[in-house]
């Protein structure tokens, strides 16, 4: 046993020196490698992570919320409906949530005025999100207003900041009372935007959608399910323009491999003739070659990982921040809490590390069983 | 003093790097933990606001709130209003929609 591992020791001296004696490539391949991981890993670590939190964080949305479509646009539920869904048998709960965007101009961005249905706010004040108070650099006693659309000024008094480790669902919310919530989007008493509803038993949720569906043909019954399913779809693992910039550069890198791995160079090939003219075997080579495919491809994943995992978690995913913010203005800062699934770690070893090790070995093993002569003759 | 040999410094080197991916896993556990209070408050403020959409992207008023969007959003605002957000690149259409659609433009007898 002291004698193989003696012999994998010095097979490993030996391949150490010779990637030395090719330094700037393979240092090169090693960085280029380190970053292909590192790319794949930190979007499977993001979005794997994100579609954790978006399942714990909306798994209590309202079960249903009943939208009104007018000609194929979403609009506000008129006085009468709330009543009428009150008779569906099985309806636990229903309430009118008011809620609706608003464009500030002076920071350009928009935000989502609410008016929260289990929350009692004074009149003339707000609690707002914390990514809102940054970029209007607000603090709580501040006044701010807003020219509605009707083009009237509305003053406010900052009565609160929502916590700031909430951003990822609140960075933009501005919760303000139902008088001056009316009052500022001119919308009459009895008026909606949507209806959230309960439901006694959660497997009915489907039957009640489809009655609300037949009793009011004019709405649009959306279902908590569909809300998870619409974000665990959004982050999938194929889609996005971060996956597909990241297939080309797995492509590239393919194209590299397999330009190191198919076409030996001269030096390479004489080295192996010299090799085998010396005594070394067949499977001598095969184990030299081996070691080089496994220490390179080994380190590219390992450091490559690390890198991802502390960009991802330890530093807010910042290189993804300006892909996900797109135009706008508000971008929550959040921390994602560090779901880590052990089988994509395993999938994502198993993809970038054995085809680079198999690539490598094949085109040595067909020089290093031709003879020696005609390899170093090439 | 001999010299470290090589494959002594590569191995340990290598040792080094597992050990810090198997710290990564633990300092995960610790950051999950740290970190949930955090998502307990956002689920109460789910619960207490009746909030329905993650706030990632602001920027339109169908990526703010991607369940409760229309359902023909790229084309919402006027027949020529295609879709010009960044983050639309990100966020495809619904399986059904593409799914119950024939592909019915290769069909047509009528020359363009």
């Amino acid at each position: 046993m002291n004698a193989w591992i003696e012999k994998q020791k010095y097979l490993i001296d030996f391949t150490l020196s010779s990637l030395a004696r090719r330094k700037a490539k393979n240092l090169g391949l090693l960085l280029v490698y380190t970053l292909i991981v590192f790319l794949l890993a930190s979007v499977m670590l993001f979005t794997h992570a994100l579609r954790q939190a978006a399942t714990q964080v909306l798994a209590g949305a309202p079960e249903i919320v009943l939208q009104r479509m007018v000609a194929g646009r979403h609009d506000l539920i008129p006085p009468g409906y709330l009543e009428r869904i009150g008779r569906i048998r099985g309806v636990q709960e229903k309430e009118g949530r008011l809620w609706g965007y608003y464009y500030d101009p002076v920071v350009k961005a928009n935000y989502t005025f609410m008016v929260p249905n289990h929350q009692e706010i004074a009149a003339g004040t707000l609690f707002v999100g914390a990514g809102m108070a940054r970029a209007r650099g607000l603090a709580v006693g501040n006044l701010i207003s807003f020219r509605s659309y009707s083009g009237q000024l509305f003053s406010f008094t900052i009565a609160g900041i929502l916590p700031s480790d909430s951003e990822l669902v609140s960075a933009d919310l501005v919760l303000l009372s139902e008088a001056d919530f009316r009052a500022f989007f001119e919308i009459a008493a009895g008026h909606f935007t949507d209806i959230a509803l309960s439901v006694a038993n959660p497997l009915e949720v489907r039957n009640i959608a489809s009655k609300l569906a037949q009793q009011f043909p004019d709405a649009r019954p959306i279902l908590r399910a569909e809300i998870l399913r619409t974000y665990e779809s959004v982050f999938n693992w194929r889609e996005g323009i971060v996956l597909a910039l990241a297939s080309l550069a797995i492509l590239a890198f393919a194209i590299l491999a397999w330009e190191k791995a198919s076409g030996l160079s001269a030096d390479e090939k004489r080295e192996i003739g010299i090799l085998k003219a010396i005594g070394w075997e067949t499977g001598d080579v095969l184990k030299m070659k081996f070691w080089e495919g496994a220490l390179i491809s080994q380190a590219a994943f390992l450091i490559g990982y690390l890198a991802a995992y502390l960009h991802v978690f330890r530093f807010s995913s910042s290189l993804f921040a300006p892909v996900l913010k797109g135009w706008a203005v508000l971008y929550p800062r959040f921390e994602l809490s560090p779901v880590i699934d052990g089988f994509q770690v395993a999938t994502l070893f198993f993809f970038t590390v054995f085809p680079y090790a198999a690539a490598t070995l094949v085109p040595i093993w067909r020089a290093a069983i031709t003879d020696p002569d005609a390899v170093m003759r090439g | 003093m001999p010299v470290a040999r090589r494959s002594h410094r590569a191995l340990i080197a290598l040792a080094c790097a597992v050990s810090l991916v198997a710290a990564s896993f633990a300092d995960a556990a610790w950051l999950r933990q740290q970190r949930a209070a955090a998502g307990v408050r956002m689920g109460e403020l789910v619960v207490q606001l009746q909030l329905t959409d993650l706030c990632l992207f602001t920027e339109a008023r169908y990526t703010r709130h991607l369940s409760q969007a229309d359902l023909h959003s790229a084309f919402q605002d006027h027949p020529l209003g295609l879709e010009h957000f960044p983050t639309g690149s990100l966020v495809p259409p619904p399986a059904s929609l593409t799914a119950a659609n024939e592909r019915l433009d290769r069909e047509t007898e009528v020359p363009d």
